[in-house]
């Protein structure tokens, strides 16, 4: 019952929920000016990815995929470590996390 | 319809609706609490297609240590109130036509590429257990692997040097 998952599901419903699951995570990207929730937004989006991942692992019987999911959960570990290191010194410097306020780079 | 689609569906809708919520709340603390939720019907997903492995990481990694850090950022610069500025309203719109459009060309793009990512054969062996990934894992990625655990090393330096306050300069 449980091998051939892929045959009662379809890899087209796993293709539509996550493809519309990134979108979200670009959405939020675009919508928001709150920098934490700039970042929950990319956690989605790799989230998105990972579960594509998995679902094609299943569908190619190929352990390689699950793999590469590992390594990309302990990228997104150390990015969300480091970033927000960054968020709190820029917290710290300006006083919000307002990305509107970011421009000083700005010529 | 089989349990498992009723299963499947009724994850689906709840992943969705989680993360959009995580974008339209207000407050910081419950767009946090969400995406708490959507991790962890993410990991149903694992389960549903066996990957025991993964889910047991995703539980770990995502649903506990990365939202116990942004939990405490967020307690920490004290932004659990609800007085965030929205953006200009023509950006607003861009950004709803930008998932739309999104959406539908990348779905074509799926949909269209049936030809090329060949048939589902069901061969019933073995590949996702524990032990069959854990020999992939330090068989064939052994270097990968080491190089996970510097980068993690790094990014905790990295880190504690972010944040460290910087002395006074006289």
């Amino acid at each position: 019952m449980i091998e051939n998952i892929l045959n009662i599901i379809g890899i087209e419903n796993y293709i539509f929920l996550t493809v519309l699951l990134f979108c979200i995570g670009v959405f939020g990207v675009l919508y928001r000016r709150n920098a934490i929730i700039v970042f929950m937004s990319i956690e989605i989006m790799l989230n998105a990815v990972n579960l594509l991942f998995v679902a094609f692992s299943t569908y190619h019987q190929d352990a390689e995929g699950q793999v590469f999911v590992f390594f990309s959960m302990a990228v997104a570990a150390a990015e969300v470590a480091v970033g927000l290191a960054i968020l709190v010194s820029v917290f710290r410097n300006l006083g919000s996390i307002d990305i509107d306020n970011l421009k000083n780079l700005k010529g | 319809m089989s349990p498992v689609l009723i299963t499947f569906y009724f994850l689906a809708a709840f992943t969705l609706a989680t993360a959009f919520l995580t974008i339209y709340s207000k407050n910081p603390i419950h767009s946090a609490i969400y995406l708490v939720l959507c991790m962890a019907s993410i990991m149903g997903h694992y389960l549903l297609l066996n990957a025991q492995f993964l889910a047991i990481v995703q539980l770990i990694v995502y649903a506990g240590a990365i939202m116990v850090l942004m939990l405490f950022t967020i307690m920490l610069m004290n932004l659990n109130k609800e007085d965030e500025v929205h953006k200009p309203r023509i950006t607003r719109l861009g950004a709803i036509v930008v998932f739309i459009l999104m959406s539908v060309v990348l779905i074509t793009i799926f949909i269209n590429s049936k030809t090329i990512m060949g048939e589902y054969d069901s061969t019933g062996e073995d590949f996702q257990s524990i032990k069959v990934l854990g020999k992939v894992l330090l068989n064939e990625y052994m270097v990968p692997f080491e190089f996970a655990s510097i980068l993690l090393l790094v990014a905790m330096i990295g880190t504690v040097l972010l944040t460290k306050k910087e002395k006074e300069q006289k």
